[in-house]
């Protein structure tokens, strides 16, 4: 009963949050967007700009804006803030604060048949996501230009399903001078969001254990951040219910603190031994929706 | 790495973080963000 109030809200939160930064109703119905001055902030988890009802920033999206080929200007305040991010809660914003991460979850809660890969190509595609970062978030809009100078968002343009769902989506559908423009960009990247939501049915967070950018940028910071998981040898029975609630296929015991753990809470909840807890600079707490604990 | 120490370097990583973020906020990219995110992206859509 427990385990089951903190998953409705962490459910809660990540709805919560996708309805606040996205309240933008206006643009839902006009099929314009907001352009008012929280825009100049970014939120912490994947939600594209161009989403007709986005009061924030994309983060992936504003630092490609910033990154800029001719003068070689590099993006201090998107990355600054998005390592400070990591630094404090580590991939909790995936878990907790994604609206791209909320809508996987649920599309893998449809009732088919589980796809499984294998530990090792698995562990192999959960690099994938660190190339993207480096070559189309980084290398790519910081270094190339086209012959007129123009650099280009190459990870928006070309892989992100997230602008494609929550901006392309319904901007082509209410506006038909954008209608008219679709071409093969559209098209290849409706393909993409396709594959997506299809391995979301299947594989818990496709898109997040192997390519997306912004939850390698925050892994990252996994081992070091504030916001950390404690596991209590002593405490522990080594019956590996931990392992086996794991969405995302952490080895809790070994490596509590993992680049791939989105801070869920799962293991948290799932521990027969309360072995396992949240831990800050100067706290600790058994689950999510418990109180905080001072340390002794 | 002992905690104290991973808490000393996420400590001295975070005022790098805040400083590059307060360095870029005084040089404008703000309004670059805002320029960007305030028109429809077409690259991002899929259609530019």
């Amino acid at each position: 009963m427990r385990g089951k109030h903190i998953a409705a809200l962490r459910k809660a939160v990540q709805a919560g949050w996708g309805v606040l930064s996205n309240a933008y109703v206006t643009g839902f119905i006009k099929g314009t967007i907001y352009q008012g001055p929280l825009k100049n902030f970014c939120v912490p988890g994947m939600n594209c700009y161009s989403c007709p009802g986005a009061l924030g920033s994309c983060p992936i999206g504003a630092m490609q804006s910033i990154f800029d080929a001719r003068k070689r200007r590099f993006a201090f305040s998107v990355v600054g803030y998005l390592a400070a991010v990591g630094l404090l809660v580590g991939r909790f914003v995936c878990g907790w604060l994604c609206v791209f991460g909320l809508i996987q979850e649920l599309l893998y809660k449809i009732p088919v048949p589980k796809l499984k890969i294998a530990e090792k190509p698995d562990r192999a595609l959960r690099y994938v996501k660190y190339a993207v970062l480096l070559i189309l978030v980084f290398a790519l809009p910081f270094f190339w230009r086209d012959s007129l100078g123009i650099g280009e968002p190459f990870f928006c343009k070309f892989l992100c399903p997230v602008g494609t769902l929550e901006g392309g989506v319904p901007l082509v559908l209410l506006r038909q001078e954008l209608r008219s423009a679709v071409g093969f960009l559209f098209r290849w990247k409706l393909i993409l969001l396709i594959l997506t939501v299809l391995a979301s049915v299947f594989i818990h967070r496709p898109f997040c254990k192997y390519l997306c950018p912004l939850g390698a940028f925050y892994s990252l910071f996994q081992k070091i951040s504030f916001l950390r998981l404690k596991l209590d040898g002593d405490r522990c029975v080594s019956c590996g219910k931990c392992e086996k609630s794991c969405p995302m296929e952490v080895h809790v015991k070994s490596d509590p603190n993992s680049a791939e753990c989105i801070r869920c809470g799962a293991c948290v909840r799932s521990c027969p031994a309360g072995a396992l807890s949240f831990s800050g600079g100067a706290w600790s707490m058994k689950d999510p929706a418990g109180g905080l604990a001072k340390k002794k | 790495m002992k905690r104290k120490a991973k808490l000393a370097l996420a400590a001295l990583l975070l005022a790098l973080a805040v400083a590059s973020c307060l360095f870029g906020v005084s040089r404008g990219e703000l309004k670059t963000v805002h320029r960007k995110a305030s028109t429809v992206c077409l690259e991002c859509i899929g259609i530019g």
